[in-house]
C-alpha cells in the first residue's frame, strides 16, 4: 500500500521543524512515495516482472536570499538530521541570490479540487499476464510479425509538499500504462513500431486486442520503405508527433529560458508566433486527466492559461524565481505545462491529406535537432508520401528540417484532438519545410 | 566502501541466507546493494544557481529463469523489505525452475582509485572555480551574453551478493565539468558547450588552471557558429573528425552488437555475425578497462571483471556485448558489459568505452579528396532505430567543403544514416585516434549510464545531411 498522508505529513514537519530549529529562515519540502508493479512479455509469454517500492525526499533551506536542496531516499529520521544539517551548511556558504523566495503566501493554492486522478483499484500480476496475453495474441496474428514486446505498468503515488509559510497539502494519484512494440519483416526490411494507452484509471485503458492490433497494422505497413529525393514540400505531422512541436513551445516559453535570454519566443508577448487561427491552452483541472494538478511543483495555485490567442503570444510559463526575475507573477507552472493542447483547426483530417496533391505524412522523429535559442529543427524522419489524400509508400532515412519561428506561422490544423496524453494536438500540416534525402 | 548492514535490522547472515533461498532453484541472479552520494552544482546568468547534494540507498534483487527475469528493489534496507522483495521474485518463477550457475570470474585489476571526488574539494573552491569561468568569459568578449557553468560529482558504493554468499564490492568516482556560453553578435545568437570528466578527483581534470582551456573552446564552438550558414540537404560525401564523432560509431553499430537485441533477434546485425560489416581497415572494440575513462568499470553490475571486447576486426564482425543472462540464453559468456543506471533498474547489456581505432591516412587527404561535402567536427546527441538500422546525430560544430578546401561553417544539421552500410561507406581510416573529453551519457530503455567514445578521423562515401538548403 501506497503511505497514507498522515505518514508523509508527519516527515515532512519533522524536516521543517529541524530546518528552522537550525536556523533556517525558510524551508520547503515535498516527500513523496510511489509504488509500481511492471510485467513484461515478449512473443506470447512472460519475460519480466518488476515491483519497485522508492520513498523520496527533497529539502529546500533558506537563510535570507542564500538558498541550497537536498534528496534522499532515505527516510530515517537519523540519516533526514544528517542531510538537512548538511544541507544548511552549504545554504550558509552559497552567495546571496536577489530573487530567492518562498512563492507569495497569496498565490498558494487554498483548496483541493477533487480532479479523480486517483484509481485505488488492484490490477494483480495475474490479471496484467491476461491482458498482456490477449494483446500479444492480436498483435502477432499476421504473420509478417516476428517479435512483440509488450508491458504493463501499474503506478500508484502519493505526495506532500509543505513549506515554512504554513502551506502543507498533497494528494494520490494512479496510473496504469500499456505498451506494444512490433517487429514486422519482409524480403527487403525490417520495421517496429508500436502503440500505447496510459490513463489515471484501469477501466479506461485501451481494450488488449484493440492495442495490440493496431500496434502491428503499423508496423506491417512501414514494410519495404523508399528514400525519397531532396525537395521542399508540405509536411503531416501525426497527431503522436504533432504533440511533439507543443512541448518545443513550452520550452521555450519557460520563464527561466526567458530570462536567461536564450529562447528563440524571447520579447515575443503580445506578437504574432503562429498562424492567426490557433489557440494554445494549458487547462490543469481536466478530470482525470493526465498532467491535471491542483497546484504546481512550489505550492502555487495554478489555473487554466490560454498561452496563444488567435496565433498571438499571450502568457510564459512562470515559476516564483524567474517570475521574480521578469517581474512577474508566478502562474502556477514551476514544474511546466499542465494538460496543453491545440484547439481544433476546421479542416477533417482526411481534406488535410488532400490539401496538397503531393505530401510527406510523418509517423516517427529521431534525433535531438531542436535548438531552442535559433528555433532550428533538423530531425531524422520515417513516414509515408501521400498523394491525392492517398497514402502511397513508406518511406524513410530522409531528414526534415526548418525554423521554427517560420514553421509555426505555417501550421494548418485538422479538427481530429482527443485528450489521450498530458499533451495533444491535431493532426498539423506544415508547409515550407526541406526534406533531404538521396 | 558502504556497510550496508550497519544500520539495518539485517545481517549479512540474514541477507545471505535470504538469497540463497530465493535464488535456489534459479538460473542466476542476485542481491545489488548500492549507495550513491552526489552533488551538482550549477552557475548561471552571473549566479550559483542551484547548489544540491544527494544521497541514495537502496537494494535490488533479482531472479533469473529460462528466459524470465523477475525483480524487486526497494530503498529500505530492512528484513521485512527483503523478505518482501524475495516472496515477489518466488511468486514470478514459481512455475519455472533452473539450475544456478556459480561460476563468475575473477581479476584483481582496478581501473580507478577509491575516492570520493565530493570530499576531496571543498565547496567553496568549487564556487571560486565557477565564479571565474564566469568573469572570464564574460571579460573576454563583449558578445558573451550568458554562461553557464556545472560541476557534478558523484561516489557510488555498490555489493553483490550472490548465491551461497560470494560477494562482489566496487567503489566508483564519477566527475564532469561543463561550461556553456551563448554569444549575440548582429541580432544572431549562437551556443557552445564544452566539457571534461572521467572516475578521478576534480582537481585531476583542473590542473594548470585547464577550466580556462574549456571556456576557450566553449567559446569557439560558439564562435564558429555565429559565422555559420544554412546546411546543405542530400547526400554527399562526409569527412568525420577524431574524437567525440565517434558518437556515430556508437549509435550506428554500437546499440546493435548488444546482446539482447540480438538475442531477440530485432537487430539489423542478429544474423551477419562473422560477415563482412565495414570496410577493410575498420575494427572497433568496446573497452571498461581504460584507466579512469568515464565508461571504464572495474566490475559490471554483475560482478563480472569487463574487457577490451573486439566488436568488428578488419571489417568482420566478431562478438556482441552481453550481460550473463543474454549470455546464458545465447551459449556464449559474458563481456562484463552488464550495466544499470542505479538500483531502480534490472540489467541490461551496454556499451562502455566504444572505439574505432587508427588506421594509416591523414585528415589532409580525407579533406583534399572531397569535391562536395561536409567536415564535421562536434556532434550533440544522436539516436538510433535498432531494428531498421537507421541513425541520426546533430552536427554542433561543421563545415562544408568545396573542391578540396574547408568552406564556410554550417547551421547545426542532422546527418542520417544507415547503421548496418554506413560502415562500408568508410573509404578512409585517419591515423589520428583520440578519446572524447568524458561527457558522454547513454541512454536505452529509460536508463542512463556513463560512457565513452573513441576515433579516428574517417572518411564516409554517402551520407544524407538535414540542412535547409537544396
Amino acid at each position: 500500500m501506497v503511505k497514507d498522508q498522515e505518514f508523509l505529513k508527519l516527515k515532512a514537519s519533522y524536516c521543517l521543524d529541524l530546518a528552522k530549529k537550525m536556523g533556517a529562515t525558510d524551508a520547503s519540502v515535498t516527500v513523496g512515495h510511489s509504488i509500481s508493479e511492471t510485467v513484461n512479455f515478449r512473443n506470447k509469454s512472460l519475460e519480466a516482472s518488476d515491483r519497485s517500492d522508492g520513498l523520496a525526499l527533497s529539502i529546500e533551506t533558506y537563510l535570507g536570499k542564500r538558498r541550497s536542496s537536498i534528496s534522499s531516499s532515505n527516510l530515517l529520521d537519523e540519516n533526514i538530521k544528517t542531510l538537512i544539517e548538511k544541507c544548511f551548511e552549504t545554504t550558509k556558504i552559497t552567495p546571496e541570490d536577489e530573487f530567492n523566495s518562498l512563492p507569495d503566501k497569496n498565490l498558494l493554492a487554498k483548496q483541493i479540487r477533487n480532479l479523480n486522478l486517483y484509481d485505488e483499484t488492484r490490477f494483480e500480476n495475474d490479471k496484467k499476464i491476461k491482458y498482456l496475453k490477449d494483446l500479444e495474441e492480436a498483435a502477432s496474428s499476421d504473420n509478417q510479425i516476428i517479435n512483440t514486446e509488450s508491458s504493463f505498468t501499474e503506478n500508484k503515488s502519493n505526495f506532500i509538499l509543505a513549506n515554512s509559510d504554513g502551506f502543507c497539502d498533497g494528494y494520490k494519484t494512479s496510473s496504469f500504462t500499456t505498451s506494444c512494440v512490433t517487429v514486422a519483416k519482409d524480403e527487403n526490411s525490417m520495421e517496429r513500431d508500436y502503440e500505447f494507452s496510459s490513463k489515471r484509471h484501469l477501466s479506461d485503458i485501451k481494450q488488449a486486442s484493440d492495442l495490440g492490433n493496431k500496434a502491428a497494422e503499423q508496423t506491417i505497413r512501414k514494410l519495404s520503405p523508399n528514400k525519397i529525393g531532396s525537395d521542399k514540400i508540405s509536411i503531416i505531422f501525426d497527431k503522436r508527433i504533432s504533440k511533439g512541436m507543443l512541448s518545443v513551445f513550452a520550452s521555450a516559453i519557460s520563464a527561466s529560458a526567458i530570462a536567461r535570454g536564450t529562447s528563440f519566443l524571447k520579447d515575443k508577448i503580445d506578437q504574432q508566433v503562429f498562424t492567426n487561427s490557433i489557440n494554445v491552452i494549458d487547462k490543469p483541472d481536466r478530470i482525470k486527466g493526465m498532467g491535471s494538478q491542483n497546484f504546481d511543483s512550489e505550492g502555487v495555485n495554478s489555473n487554466t492559461l490560454q498561452l496563444i490567442k488567435n496565433g498571438i503570444l499571450k502568457n510564459y510559463l512562470v515559476d516564483t524565481y524567474n517570475g521574480k526575475k521578469l517581474n512577474l507573477q508566478s502562474n502556477g507552472r514551476s514544474g511546466g505545462t499542465t494538460n496543453l493542447f491545440f484547439e481544433n483547426g476546421n479542416i477533417s483530417y482526411e481534406d488535410l491529406l488532400k490539401k496538397n496533391s503531393k505530401s510527406l505524412y510523418i509517423t516517427e522523429t529521431i534525433g535531438h535537432g531542436s535548438n531552442l535559442v535559433t528555433g532550428d529543427y533538423s530531425v531524422g524522419a520515417t513516414g509515408f508520401l501521400v498523394e491525392d489524400g492517398e497514402f502511397k509508400y513508406p518511406v524513410n532515412e530522409i531528414t526534415i528540417a526548418g525554423n521554427f519561428k517560420d514553421m509555426f506561422k505555417n501550421i494548418t490544423l485538422a479538427n481530429d484532438l482527443e485528450f489521450e496524453y498530458s499533451v495533444n494536438s491535431p493532426t498539423m500540416m506544415i508547409e515550407g519545410m526541406t526534406v533531404a534525402g538521396k | 566502501m558502504s556497510n550496508f548492514f550497519n544500520k539495518s535490522d539485517l545481517t549479512r547472515q540474514d541477507a545471505d541466507k535470504l538469497v540463497s533461498e530465493t535464488l535456489n532453484n534459479c538460473d542466476d541472479g542476485e542481491l545489488y546493494l548500492e549507495e550513491s552520494k552526489s552533488e551538482s552544482i550549477l552557475l548561471d546568468d552571473n549566479k550559483i544557481k542551484s547548489s544540491n547534494y544527494s544521497s541514495d540507498l537502496g537494494f535490488g534483487f533479482r531472479a533469473i529463469s529460462k528466459e524470465v527475469v523477475a525483480y524487486s528493489y526497494s530503498n529500505e534496507i530492512s528484513k521485512d523489505s527483503l523478505k518482501n522483495s524475495s516472496e515477489n521474485l518466488k511468486s514470478t518463477l514459481k512455475s519455472i525452475k533452473g539450475t544456478y550457475n556459480h561460476e563468475i570470474p575473477k581479476s584483481n585489476k582496478k581501473f580507478y582509485k577509491d575516492v570520493n571526488p565530493i570530499e576531496q574539494k571543498t565547496l567553496d573552491s568549487k564556487l571560486e572555480v565557477l565564479n571565474k569561468v564566469n568573469e572570464f568569459l564574460r571579460k573576454k568578449d563583449g558578445s558573451v551574453k550568458q554562461v553557464t557553468a556545472s560541476f557534478a560529482g558523484e561516489q557510488k558504493s555498490i555489493e553483490i551478493i550472490r548465491s551461497g554468499g560470494e560477494s562482489l564490492t566496487d567503489v566508483r568516482p564519477l566527475i564532469r565539468f561543463n561550461v556553456s556560453v551563448m554569444l549575440e553578435k548582429n541580432g544572431r545568437k549562437e551556443t557552445g558547450v564544452y566539457g571534461i570528466g572521467g572516475r578521478q578527483s576534480y582537481d585531476d581534470y583542473l590542473k594548470n588552471d585547464n577550466w580556462k582551456n574549456v571556456c576557450e573552446e566553449a567559446f569557439r564552438i560558439a564562435s564558429v557558429n555565429l559565422e555559420s550558414k544554412p546546411a546543405p540537404a542530400g547526400e554527399m560525401k562526409v569527412v568525420l573528425g577524431p574524437g567525440w564523432p565517434a558518437i556515430l560509431i556508437h549509435e550506428a553499430i554500437g546499440h546493435g552488437l548488444e546482446g539482447d537485441f540480438n538475442r531477440k533477434k530485432t537487430s539489423a546485425f542478429h544474423n551477419l555475425m562473422g560477415e563482412k560489416v565495414a570496410s577493410e581497415g575498420v575494427t572497433i572494440v568496446d573497452d571498461g578497462t581504460i584507466d579512469n575513462r568515464r565508461g571504464s568499470l572495474t566490475i559490471d553490475d554483475e560482478g563480472t571483471p569487463t574487457e577490451r571486447t573486439v566488436l568488428i576486426e578488419n571489417g568482420i564482425l566478431k562478438n556482441f556485448m552481453q550481460d550473463r543472462h543474454n549470455a546464458r540464453l545465447m551459449n556464449t559468456r559474458s563481456t562484463g558489459s552488464g550495466r544499470r543506471e542505479n538500483y531502480r533498474h534490472i540489467v541490461l547489456p551496454r556499451m562502455r568505452n566504444t572505439m574505432m581505432l587508427s588506421g594509416n591516412q591523414t585528415q589532409d587527404e580525407m579533406i583534399k579528396s572531397v569535391d562536395k561535402g561536409i567536415f564535421a567536427v562536434s556532434f550533440g546527441g544522436g539516436q538510433v532505430d535498432i531494428t531498421s538500422g537507421k541513425f541520426v546525430f546533430n552536427c554542433t560544430e561543421a563545415y562544408e567543403i568545396n573542391n578540396g578546401q574547408i568552406g564556410s561553417p554550417i547551421k547545426g544539421a542532422t546527418l542520417i544514416g544507415d547503421g548496418p552500410s554506413i560502415l562500408k561507406e568508410v573509404s578512409m581510416v585517419g591515423n589520428d585516434m583520440m578519446l572524447d573529453p568524458g561527457i558522454g551519457t547513454c541512454g536505452k530503455a529509460g536508463q542512463g549510464v556513463p560512457v565513452g567514445v573513441a576515433q579516428p578521423s574517417i572518411l564516409i562515401d554517402k551520407m544524407t545531411v538535414g540542412g535547409t538548403k537544396l
